[in-house]
């Protein structure tokens, strides 16, 4: 085999061995040699993560803490890097947002927990994009406050538990976690093992991240497998989840030169902070939202059975260019072909009709709502 | 007894007199993984050998099937427009994408037996 030896300045998560052992197919991944898929094969795994439950490694995902003084002076910092809302949340909630350069654009997007837990009042704890993770930290850590500081946590692997049965499968681990609402976190032990557990995941569906010491995550994710329900999940079938549930993929369908307005992420930016500003970019992002952009991210479902795959062009029916698709592919459970990618403004209305460039053909397609599934996520409270 | 040659772009092409069945080989399916899709050309279409005959999309990736040899397309396998799966189960038969009239049969001369082409996907393991 070539494979090892093509890989061998990649770096590895502390799953890595199971995964060759479960026949998983590895490529390169964010620099990590990653499991792509398993025998079970991406559409079927993806199939299963709606119909059960699936296991996902993501360690290669940076997970850092950002600790201060007092959480409304963590918080606070950090709001001078994102447009998220840090200083309204309650203990143990987690906030989607990004980082934001001056030019309004995104430099990653990513979670944002305040702790639940009275010894972490002081602390934010963040997961950002494997692909980022290094740029990302230095980024934050050289505009810190004096005081307050960024601590990258490279002993903990991390792993997703995603889909309908997730949170039955999980219960028999850890029972305390099936009360927690979606976008939630606490810190529990999961079999034993001391973790950090988040109601929260990438696939659309109910499900779980947890945060795991490295020497025992091989142990926990051998006993989650263990379960009929539980099988294991490579990137291909993220892939498709993500983009069946309208997710954006960093450099793909959001990157430096597209601002939160334009990827139709103002939902993550609370009114305070739409009024006040205070982070990268503020200026242009509030312009964009008070006079409007020339172009957003849409859902697009196209009419026929062809996928239009990341780059094809997207015209109206005299041929003029309206934008592009930044994410594109088959999704299993839509049982077609779905895509998400940027257009212009005028065009942008759902129901408007469209047309993409596959091999040179004009084929018909529609501007949708996102998602294209219907998301379960839990949540009891109003 | 019908003869299968194979190319270098992992195509099969099974040979009955002037006919050509075309398809992908096993090893090609199991690389793509999951065939969602497969768009074939129009009977009646003029291919020369090397040129693209077909797209297979994958949930990964489109992938072009290259006409091993030159000819007409005489018949397309319509059962895949339903069920595009085919490809994976039955790559080396019910999976066929193309039939061909072959125009020069010693093009067929450039294409790989079985043998070679066992030896060929060895080689790139």
């Amino acid at each position: 085999m070539t494979q090892a030896a093509a890989h061998d300045d990649l770096k590895i998560t502390p799953l890595h061995a199971l995964h060759i052992e479960l026949g998983a197919k590895m490529v390169p991944f964010a620099g990590y040699d990653m499991p792509v898929q398993y025998p079970m094969g991406v559409l079927n795994e993806h199939l299963h993560t709606r119909a059960k439950a699936g296991l996902f490694d993501v360690s290669h995902m940076g997970q850092a803490w950002i600790e201060g003084p007092d959480f409304e002076t963590v918080a606070g910092a950090m709001e001078a890097l994102v447009p998220g809302d840090l200083l309204a949340l309650a203990p143990g909630a987690i906030r989607y947002t990004q980082l934001t350069n001056n030019g309004g654009g995104i430099l990653d997007d990513l979670m944002i927990t305040r702790p639940a837990e009275a010894d972490r009042a002081n602390s934010l704890f963040i997961i950002v994009n494997a692909a980022c993770k290094d740029e990302d930290f230095k980024h934050i850590a050289a505009n810190m406050p004096t005081g307050v500081a960024l601590k990258p946590i490279t002993d903990r692997a991390l792993i997703a538990l995603q889909g309908p049965t997730a949170a039955d499968v999980f219960a028999g681990f850890a029972p305390e976690a099936v009360e927690m609402n979606f976008m939630t976190a606490r810190a529990m032990n999961v079999a034993g093992i001391p973790c950090l557990v988040s109601r929260s995941g990438y696939t659309g569906e109910d499900g779980y991240e947890i945060s795991v010491p490295e020497k025992d995550a091989v142990a926990l994710t051998q006993k989650l497998l263990a379960h009929a329900d539980v099988a294991p999940i490579g990137l291909g079938a993220r892939d498709s989840l993500r983009l069946e549930a309208g997710l954006c993929l960093y450099g793909h369908d959001i990157n430096h030169q597209t601002s939160p307005v334009e990827a139709a992420l103002l939902w993550s930016i609370s009114k305070r902070r739409r009024a006040e500003g205070g982070f990268p970019g503020a200026a242009i992002v509030q312009k964009q939202i008070a006079e409007g952009v020339t172009r957003k991210r849409v859902g697009i479902l196209p009419e026929g059975k062809a996928p239009a795959r990341e780059g094809t062009g997207i015209a109206d029916e005299q041929g003029n260019v309206l934008g592009i698709i930044t994410s594109g592919g088959y999704g299993p459970t839509v049982g077609g072909p779905i895509a998400m990618g940027y257009i212009d403004i005028a065009h942008a209305k759902p129901g408007t009709k469209i047309f993409l460039a596959v091999r040179g053909k004009d084929r018909p397609a529609q501007v949708v709502t996102m998602p294209f599934i219907e998301k379960r996520f839990h949540r009891t409270k109003p | 007894m019908s003869e299968i040659r194979y190319t270098d772009q992992h195509e099969w092409v099974r040979v009955e007199g002037d006919i050509a069945t075309i398809g992908i080989t096993d090893y090609a399916q199991e690389q793509l993984g999951d065939v969602v899709y497969v768009e074939l050309p129009e009977v009646g279409t003029q291919i020369a050998a090397g040129d693209e005959a077909a797209v297979v999309e994958s949930v990964k990736a489109a992938s072009e099937v290259y006409a091993p040899v030159s000819g007409e397309v005489i018949e397309v396998n319509e059962d895949l427009d339903g069920s595009p799966a085919g490809v994976n189960e039955d790559a080396m038969g019910s999976g066929w994408f193309i039939k061909m009239k072959i125009e020069d049969m010693d093009e067929l001369d450039k294409l790989m037996d079985e043998d070679s082409y066992k030896s060929f996907v060895e080689g790139l393991d």
